[in-house]
């Protein structure tokens, strides 16, 4: 609490000191969800990275708690202080709505990332996940890992959970391609993402299939606790795990062989790409319809897309995390 | 009179091992079933598996058998659970070279707090255990937050010496299997031959007349309470360093399984009755179903429904039993 305070008043004496002199260069601000979230850290990075690439100021917003009152408080002060653009990560799809129509009426660009808001009360949205290159890289990756042929099972969250089961789609057709062939998808099981029932389904899997050569597992509790299994029974080489993990969860089983590389989305690249879509938007470059395209730094080219209600701009693939890169991903999130 | 009574007490013991026995019967039902659509489930491997896997639900319903005959309920466990494994993983993490028994011992003790505190409230303030436990669950579950800063602990910030807690093994048998065949055999011996053990029934049974005939309720009830508490912080280390990850909703809702299979286990709700005995059979059947689910190859919908369906079916046939003694029951209150 101290520290966000501090933060403030130290945010507020360089708006008073500054804030005539950068009134210029476009002042583009960034809400959050919550204080001391590693993730979020890093999307800042990536995001004072764009901004000041682009020679605006970058303001961060972080409420202690993550509620939609404490964002929606942020957003009154950053129309307040008439900056340039808001990109936010909702705490809630729905309730910011008045604010951030507010804050679009003052000629405020608005956009989402990570979490969205409703289509009405943005101009983009800024999205991590792919759902079609997450699916088709997961299956890109175990094909190289068991060497192109053999069983595959994956382990998913809920069998009612949406993400996984739209990536689990985009596997299923990634699959389809004549050079996968020789790989059968035996079973999708669910360990309800709880450690103890993803452990169960893990073990399951072995003994019914014994001779399978790789597991996905598209979820953070679920590929760690196969990890844990698989490490166990010293399998290493023999069964391997690939799909979407937290580096600090999974730093031990890549390490240590049982899987080669998982995948997740950057957050630095994340926060990066919405800080050259707020650009992009203030400067008008686009507006957020479908079909725009604008170049994004170091991303490169970067195209908006229609996605339901609304629009987003899509990050792309994931990240790959391996043996080279685990250690300094490791403390981060 | 006391022909009758006795006479009573026979037919009631052998209701129990009637009733033990029809589980026992299920349980062999089941396996057979399991084993034609999969071979592998009755084999060593599967059976280790099986072991290791319901050891700490073996453990905690241990506790919550107390808990359950002295008429009350721990909601909390999960949470205790979770606190204690974060603590000490936490700890572990800043120092590695902690000695496995230590971090275990520790784990216990934190357990042993949340316990008495929540005994406290039970006891002392004659708290409904249900709603003291419900609030203590989420104390526990919120400072288990803010000491993590909702970060988990993760494998590589483990020693490995914590981790072989959970897989290391004495004699080829799982450590978590030996520390709950030892933990059984502690409770089998303090619940049915120490005054205390029995006290704990007596304070079921009719809470009144326990008071009447100079039991110190207040310290039963706590003390039990307290011995959940500690199992559970125990459990907490063994979870920790079973998955290797501790997190901030570790085991959240776990509780439910294990008053589940306390109640499959013939533990009654009202109080006053189980059976050790009983309640390894419990355990053992929920085990299988955990075990065995996966394995059979049905829809992930049924499992959940199935899982549910083998409860309702082992209460309704003790509710059946049960009923076919009430007869009795009434004769020995009237005396």
């Amino acid at each position: 609490m101290k520290k966000i305070i501090i933060g403030m008043l130290v945010l507020l004496m360089l708006f008073t000191v500054v804030g005539a002199a950068a009134a210029q260069s476009g002042k583009y601000a960034l809400v959050v969800k919550s204080a001391g979230n590693p993730f979020m850290e890093k999307v800042r990075e990536g995001f004072e990275n764009a901004i000041s690439e682009v020679g605006g100021e970058a303001i961060y917003k972080a409420p202690a708690e993550p509620t939609v009152e404490a964002q929606i408080i942020m957003i009154e002060q950053l129309i307040t202080q008439r900056v340039d653009a808001i990109a936010i990560s909702a705490n809630d799809p729905e309730a910011l709505r008045p604010a951030l129509q507010k804050a679009m009426s003052r000629g405020i660009k608005v956009l989402s990332l990570d979490s969205s808001v409703n289509p009405n009360s943005r101009m983009v949205h800024v999205n991590q996940a792919d759902p079609e290159q997450i699916g088709r890289v997961q299956i890109q990756g175990i094909a190289e890992m068991i060497g192109g042929e053999g069983q595959i099972a994956v382990l998913s969250a809920t069998s009612q959970a949406t993400n996984q089961n739209l990536w689990i789609d985009w596997m299923k057709k990634e699959l389809e391609k004549p050079e996968y062939d020789n790989i059968e998808l035996v079973k999708v099981a669910y360990g309800d993402d709880l450690r103890d029932k993803s452990v169960s389904e893990t073990e399951a899997l072995l003994k019914s299939y014994p001779d399978l050569k790789g597991i996905i597992a598209p979820t953070t509790v679920g590929i760690a606790a196969a990890g844990k299994v698989l490490t166990d029974r010293d399998l290493v080489g023999e069964v391997y795990l690939t799909g979407l993990g937290l580096p600090s969860e999974m730093a031990e089983y890549i390490k240590n062989g049982v899987s080669p590389w998982m995948y997740l989305w950057n957050p630095i690249d994340l926060g990066y790409l919405a800080g050259y879509a707020a650009e992009g938007l203030v400067a008008e470059e686009i507006t957020g319809e479908a079909g725009e395209s604008f170049t994004a730094g170091d991303l490169g080219e970067k195209e908006v897309i229609k996605a339901g209600e609304g629009t987003e701009i899509m990050l792309g693939a994931p990240f790959r995390f391996d043996a080279d890169n685990i250690d300094q991903w490791k403390e981060v999130y | 009179m006391a022909e009758k009574s006795s006479e009573n007490r026979m037919s009631l013991e052998r209701i129990q091992q009637i009733r033990e026995f029809s589980l026992i019967g299920f349980i062999i039902i089941l396996s057979i079933f399991v084993q034609f659509r999969n071979s592998n489930f009755l084999t060593m491997a599967n059976l280790d598996d099986l072991l290791t896997n319901t050891a700490i639900l073996s453990i905690l319903a241990v506790g919550m058998m107390m808990v359950i005959i002295t008429r009350g309920i721990d909601l909390s466990i999960g949470a205790t659970l979770a606190l204690s494994g974060m603590l000490t993983s936490m700890l572990v993490s800043v120092y590695p070279a902690l000695h496995p028994l230590a971090a275990l011992l520790i784990g216990t003790l934190i357990g042993f707090v949340s316990g008495s505190i929540i005994g406290l409230l039970v006891a002392k303030f004659n708290i409904l255990p249900i709603i003291a436990t419900l609030g203590m669950m989420n104390v526990f579950r919120g400072i288990t937050f803010l000491i993590s800063g909702g970060k988990w602990v993760s494998a590589y910030q483990m020693s490995d010496s914590f981790k072989s807690i959970s897989t290391g093994s004495i004699l080829g048998i799982n450590n978590l299997i030996v520390i709950s065949i030892f933990i059984y055999l502690v409770f089998y011996y303090f619940i049915n031959y120490t005054r205390t053990g029995r006290k704990i029934y007596a304070v079921g049974s009719s809470p009144k007349s326990a008071k009447v005939s100079g039991i110190n309720v207040t310290k039963i009830t706590w003390l039990v309470y307290s011995i959940m508490g500690s199992l559970a912080g125990l459990s907490g280390v063994l979870w920790v360093s079973k998955f290797a990850s501790a997190q901030s909703n570790t085991a959240s809702g776990y509780e439910l399984n294990v008053i589940a299979a306390c109640v499959i286990g013939g533990i009654s709700i009202a109080g006053g009755e189980g059976k050790v005995t009983g309640l390894l059979s419990g355990v053992l059947l929920y085990g299988i179903l955990e075990n065995a689910l996966p394995m059979i190859n049905v829809s992930p919908f049924w499992q959940n429904a199935i899982q549910g369906a083998v409860i309702l079916i082992a209460v309704v046939v003790s509710a059946l039993i049960k009923r076919k003694t009430g007869s009795s029951n009434k004769i020995r209150r009237e005396d």
